[in-house]
């Protein structure tokens, strides 16, 4: 059985901004990041859609200490953002300083836009990840 | 079904730049647990090694042939198991199934690792593989990162003020430097203060330094064998009566549930329920505390405390011997050190001993101690339980 929407279709769109997910024909959930089934109900009856990458912060960190081949990034705030359709996804905070955010960030309204992970010696390629800035 | 018991306990000391490879480290701890109920490798019928990164530490793969090779063990299956910091739980529950199931006697499970040989940057970039390479990774994510998120969740959805929390947190660690302080094997042995805590490095907001287990090398090993020759090889069997091992998806795809993990929560229940006991039974508990709100997490999950309580637990002592759960008294992994391979087997060595009654010596026996419960969670995805008893 093929994937509806594999990672590499995800990522190229990704890399243009656009925020692809899957809406279940059977529950009508959104799965974002893609997955082979629905993440509610386990579906195969999925279409692919267009998420809007709009949506609020749940939880953050700012890190400080960076895995080989990225120290030069440090430090770097990650988010976890809970889009409007439903699904949290993960990313980065940019357009602050992130040295001091805070607990204020929870529940701050976000959009997406994206930065490419390069790769490394151990990755397959590149990747985009979502980046939020305030509304 | 046939019942179960670990007969047989080896355990390396833990430490920062092992002189001995992963092979040495297990093959050490090995023997010493092949040694305890006087039997020999030749005894041994399979082995069901945990070890995560040897490949990227030593260049060397399939640790487990040249690991039963060592110990003169002659080629028995020995398998490698991986689930991240929990690998050595995974293979003690597979090396339960095999022997429950009668089909063979007397087996070695165990696990090795020497994480710091690859150094600081190159080992947070291989324990990053155990999160998502494709939606988490490219963002930077990390296993600091990974608790820093859900520390900052945890204050928001409890309703603890950050401080608050944080001053809870650096509780956890003052505890176990506290019992790590008595355990010989233990990697650190230095007591630090909630100020220590509090005014180390920060490493991914709002963990600092002290909220978090070092890099590890260090193995340890077990001999499980069927009740009916664990009776003729030792006075006091140690059963395993309780298992449990549940998956989860990425972190961000786990959503509302956070900061709860559902995987512990079945997990656990599932050797409760197979152990036919209730979290009050449970008389001492090592748990997965690689970070310390992973503990607080971890102890809620358990059933031990209702969520959002835990810190107040640990601050009120209720988690040290004479608490009402006694938790982490090796050190854990912050104090006693997490060589991720071993880690599981080390969990199970020290319930096991406590439950034996051994750790009088040591200045950290748990009193009357019966029946004991191993926790063990391996990067995003999987949390294994495990149930101890002597009876």
């Amino acid at each position: 059985m093929e994937y509806k929407l594999p990672f590499k279709d995800y990522n190229k769109a990704l890399k243009k901004n656009q925020l692809m997910g899957l809406k279940c024909n059977n529950c009508e959930a959104i799965t974002c990041p893609p997955m082979m089934v629905c993440s509610e109900c386990a579906s195969t009856d999925l279409s692919i859609i267009e998420l809007s990458g709009k949506g609020k912060i749940v939880t953050f960190t700012t890190t400080y200490v960076a895995p080989e081949g990225r120290q030069n990034e440090v430090p770097y705030t990650i988010v976890i953002v809970e889009l409007d359709e439903g699904p949290w996804i993960m990313g980065n905070l940019i357009d602050i300083d992130p040295g001091k955010v805070g607990m204020e960030l929870i529940g701050k309204r976000v959009k997406m836009g994206n930065r490419v992970f390069p790769g490394d010696k151990y990755s397959a390629g590149s990747a985009a990840r979502p980046v939020f800035s305030f509304i | 079904m046939r019942r179960v018991a670990v007969v047989g306990l080896g355990h390396t000391k833990f430490c920062f730049n092992s002189p001995l490879t992963e092979v040495e480290m297990l093959a050490e701890a090995a023997m010493d647990a092949i040694n305890e109920p006087n039997i020999k490798p030749k005894d041994i019928q399979a082995a069901f090694i945990g070890n995560v990164l040897g490949d990227f530490s030593e260049g060397q793969g399939m640790v487990q042939s040249y690991f039963i090779n060592d110990i003169g063990c002659d080629q028995i299956p020995a398998s490698r198991l991986e689930g991240a910091c929990a690998s050595a739980t995974m293979a003690i529950r597979d090396a339960y199934m095999w022997v429950a199931s009668g089909y063979y006697d007397i087996v070695l499970a165990g696990g090795t690792e020497r994480a710091t040989a690859m150094g600081v940057p190159l080992a947070t970039r291989t324990f990053a593989m155990f999160g998502d390479s494709r939606y988490e990774y490219p963002a930077g994510f990390t296993f600091p990162a990974a608790f820093g998120l859900l520390a900052h969740l945890y204050s928001d959805r409890y309703g603890i003020p950050l401080e608050k929390l944080k001053e809870q947190m650096a509780a956890v660690s003052v505890q176990s430097h506290f019992y790590g302080m008595k355990n010989p094997n233990a990697q650190f042995h230095q007591e630090i203060t909630v100020d220590d805590v509090l005014s180390s490095p920060m490493i991914c907001s709002p963990l600092q330094l002290h909220d978090c287990c070092p890099f590890s090398d260090g193995a340890a090993a077990v001999v499980l064998a069927s009740e009916e020759i664990a009776k003729k090889l030792v006075d006091k069997p140690v059963y395993i009566i309780g298992i449990g091992q549940a998956s989860s998806p990425n972190l961000a795809r786990q959503r509302k549930y956070l900061p709860r993990l559902r995987a512990r929560e079945l997990a656990a229940e599932q050797s409760y329920r197979m152990a036919g006991l209730k979290p009050k039974d449970i008389d001492v508990c090592e748990l997965h505390d690689c970070f310390s709100i992973a503990s607080l997490i971890a102890a809620e999950s358990l059933g031990f405390f209702e969520f959002g309580t835990a810190g107040n637990a640990w601050e009120k002592g209720e988690t040290r011997i004479g608490g009402k759960i006694p938790i982490n008294i090796s050190g854990g992994l912050k104090a006693k050190g997490h060589p991720i391979g071993a880690t599981g087997a080390s969990q199970v060595c020290e319930i096991a001993r406590q439950l034996r009654g051994q750790m009088v010596d040591e200045g950290r026996q748990v009193e009357g101690a019966k029946v004991g419960m191993v926790d063990t969670l391996g990067g995003d995805g999987v949390i294994l339980n495990l149930i101890l008893s002597v009876e």
